[in-house]
């Protein structure tokens, strides 16, 4: 593990950047000690903001001095040993519409902007990754679970990070220059993360799918919604379940109706037991939802 | 009730913010100049969190539905009611049916509203400030429309008179001084690329709202060659995705600095060279396009010599007030 890195944004955040390429043990150190932090209860901390490989404190210099919480979080960042570390956390399933009609009238219009315009974004990103089919593609994005490793962007976009070992990575570069449109539950891909459009608008990354599960319910109709109007946390595992259209308009039925809910299971994360075999304990986190 | 004739370009119900959210990427919002905001609701009695009309570049046509007092602050353009000439920084009594106007922009950019006992719209997390991205708070999560009624708290108690003394109102220069702590990613950027961000003039682009203002006009920047690490993107102005800070400054591409604000995206991919100060960020509300600006280099010891000094100038604005 690499010496987390302190700066200030300003007189009011301290950026702490536990690594400057991703990793599973970066993610995991900021959503260790960013929860250390919050347990704390430090007077004059105001936000606390896990990130991917880096977390972000903002706080009131009125209250605590930069330097004194420079110290206080030095502290916690150095006590907190990821590697030991395990969550309790949450598996849900995201059923993802791949290929869809939407997306897919959508990347056409934005052809020029795109790294290959002769290709889909699946067929390109399939390419660059070494794939032989979009098909095979498709079953690597959905096969392993992935972990929400941040929250935000706008209305809760979750940045999702593959629970694989980093030569099975899916990436993928930005599109060139940014679209103008992203249709609603997008998922994209970026680097190597995979994400989540909340809500529509602009947008970079590369277009694989849709969801008809909201994320981002600022009414809060939806039942799994009522405690917090934006669905992903940090930490959280989610896992794509591929679905056809039929299945795409059935949920977004239950939708409308507010009667959907996602398929969902408590489970407790072991990074250490996770490094030794990857697919055999994501296999085991897995199984959580089938008694969901 | 105040009724909306003419909503003006992007007029949104604000109040001081909604902090505490950013970690969902539901940034902080409320009033891009929070002095003018507090200080409009100060002159009415108002708690200064109270929410009030936020206008930029052109303000709104209102009608009063009810007697009451209401002050407007921020930008320097004329006022009028009923067409009769009204002075801004004042708490002026109005009267049911009469007719709020403004003209064009002599100087600044937001124009603030308030109104005794405040815009009455409901509290969402913890705030009235509408937040258009995720189509929540203020007035049904968005900009004001013709024929909108806006619902008023209860301000019997406000009167008419008060009004803050010039030298309290802050000046609305057409080039402005930002002070920066530089950090964050600042290391990316090579020693000259890092001095002529500081020497350079910029001058406010058309890209310039609540979520953060764009300049351009400065030198490109150059990096530090480097191997991009894992995850973060082939540009060398990418970085893996992380958290951003309000004021902080990012350059895609090396070439036009953007600084966020109030509305800001909570993360992503583009290194950042540092943050313009708490104390100057209320300037930022007031530029408009094709303003100049020049960032000026500060340490956090002068960054919080500067908060104080603003503290303590909103402390005797406030006291003048009495």
């Amino acid at each position: 593990m690499t010496e987390t890195r302190f700066t200030f944004g300003g007189d009011e955040h301290l950026l702490a950047e536990c690594s400057e390429s991703m990793a599973m043990s970066s993610f995991f150190k900021s959503l260790a000690v960013t929860r250390q932090i919050q347990q704390a209860e430090i007077k004059g901390i105001t936000e606390i903001c896990p990130g991917n490989a880096s977390y972000q404190i903002r706080f009131d210099p009125d209250v605590i001095h930069p330097e004194a919480l420079l110290q206080q979080v030095k502290h916690f960042d150095s006590t907190t040993l990821a590697d030991e570390a395990a969550i309790d956390t949450r598996i849900t399933e995201i059923p993802v519409f791949y290929q869809d009609p939407w997306t897919t009238e959508t990347l056409m219009r934005f052809r020029e902007r795109h790294q290959n315009p002769q290709q889909t974004d699946l067929e390109y990103a399939a390419e660059i990754n070494g794939f032989d089919s979009v098909e095979a593609f498709i079953t690597a994005h959905h096969s392993a679970p992935w972990f929400v490793s941040m929250v935000g962007f706008v209305a809760g976009v979750p940045w999702l990070y593959q629970m694989v070992e980093r030569e099975r990575q899916l990436q993928a570069p930005k599109y060139l220059r940014p679209r103008t449109d992203t249709p609603k539950h997008t998922i994209g891909h970026g680097g190597c993360f995979a994400c989540i459009y909340a809500v529509r608008g602009a947008g970079g990354y590369q277009m694989f799918g849709i969801t008809p599960m909201p994320i981002f319910d600022p009414k809060q109709q939806q039942s799994y919604m009522r405690e917090s109007m934006v669905y992903c946390r940090p930490g959280d595992i989610v896992k794509f379940k591929p679905i056809d259209q039929a299945e795409y308009e059935a949920i977004e039925k239950e939708v409308e109706a507010g009667t959907y809910a996602p398929r969902c299971a408590q489970v407790r994360f072991e990074l250490n037991a996770f490094n030794q075999d990857p697919d055999r304990y994501n296999a085991s986190i897995i199984e959580a939802l089938s008694h969901a | 009730m105040l009724k909306v004739i003419d909503p003006g370009l992007a007029s949104t119900i604000q109040d001081l913010g909604r902090p505490g959210y950013f970690h969902l990427g539901i940034p902080i919002g409320g009033a891009m100049d929070q002095f003018a905001a507090q200080m409009a609701n100060r002159l009415l009695g108002n708690n200064e969190n109270a929410a009030l009309i936020e206008a930029v570049f052109l303000a709104p046509k209102l009608e009063f539905e009810t007697d009451t007092v209401i002050a407007v602050t921020g930008a320097d353009l004329p006022i009028e009611l009923d067409g009769e000439a009204v002075e801004s920084w004042t708490a002026l009594a109005v009267k049911a049916g009469q007719t709020l106007s403004f003209g064009y922009l002599r100087g600044g950019a937001r124009i603030y509203i308030a109104v005794a006992g405040g815009i009455d719209v409901p509290s969402v997390l913890g705030s009235r400030s509408t937040y258009l991205i995720g189509a929540f708070g203020g007035f049904e999560g968005r900009a004001l429309a013709t024929g909108d009624r806006l619902p008023l708290g209860d301000g019997a108690a406000a009167q008419s008179g008060k009004r803050l003394a010039p030298q309290y109102r802050p000046p609305l220069a057409s080039a402005v001084e930002l002070r920066v702590l530089p950090g964050l990613y600042w290391h990316r950027l090579s020693a000259t690329a890092g001095d002529n961000f500081f020497a350079d003039s910029w001058n406010v682009a058309p890209e310039a709202d609540r979520m953060g203002y764009r300049f351009r006009g400065g030198r490109a920047l150059e990096f530090v060659p480097r191997e991009q690490p894992f995850g973060a993107g082939a540009d060398p102005s990418n970085i893996v995705d992380s958290s951003y800070a309000y004021g902080s400054i990012q350059v895609p591409g090396g070439t036009e600095p953007i600084v966020l604000h109030r509305d800001a995206v909570s993360a992503g991919g583009y290194f950042t060279l540092g943050a313009v100060i708490s104390a100057d960020m209320d300037l930022i509300a007031q530029l408009q396009p094709n303003m100049q600006a020049r960032f000026v280099k500060v340490t956090m010891d002068q960054a919080l010599a500067a908060r104080a000094a603003r503290t303590q100038f909103i402390n005797d604005a406030r006291a003048a007030l009495q």
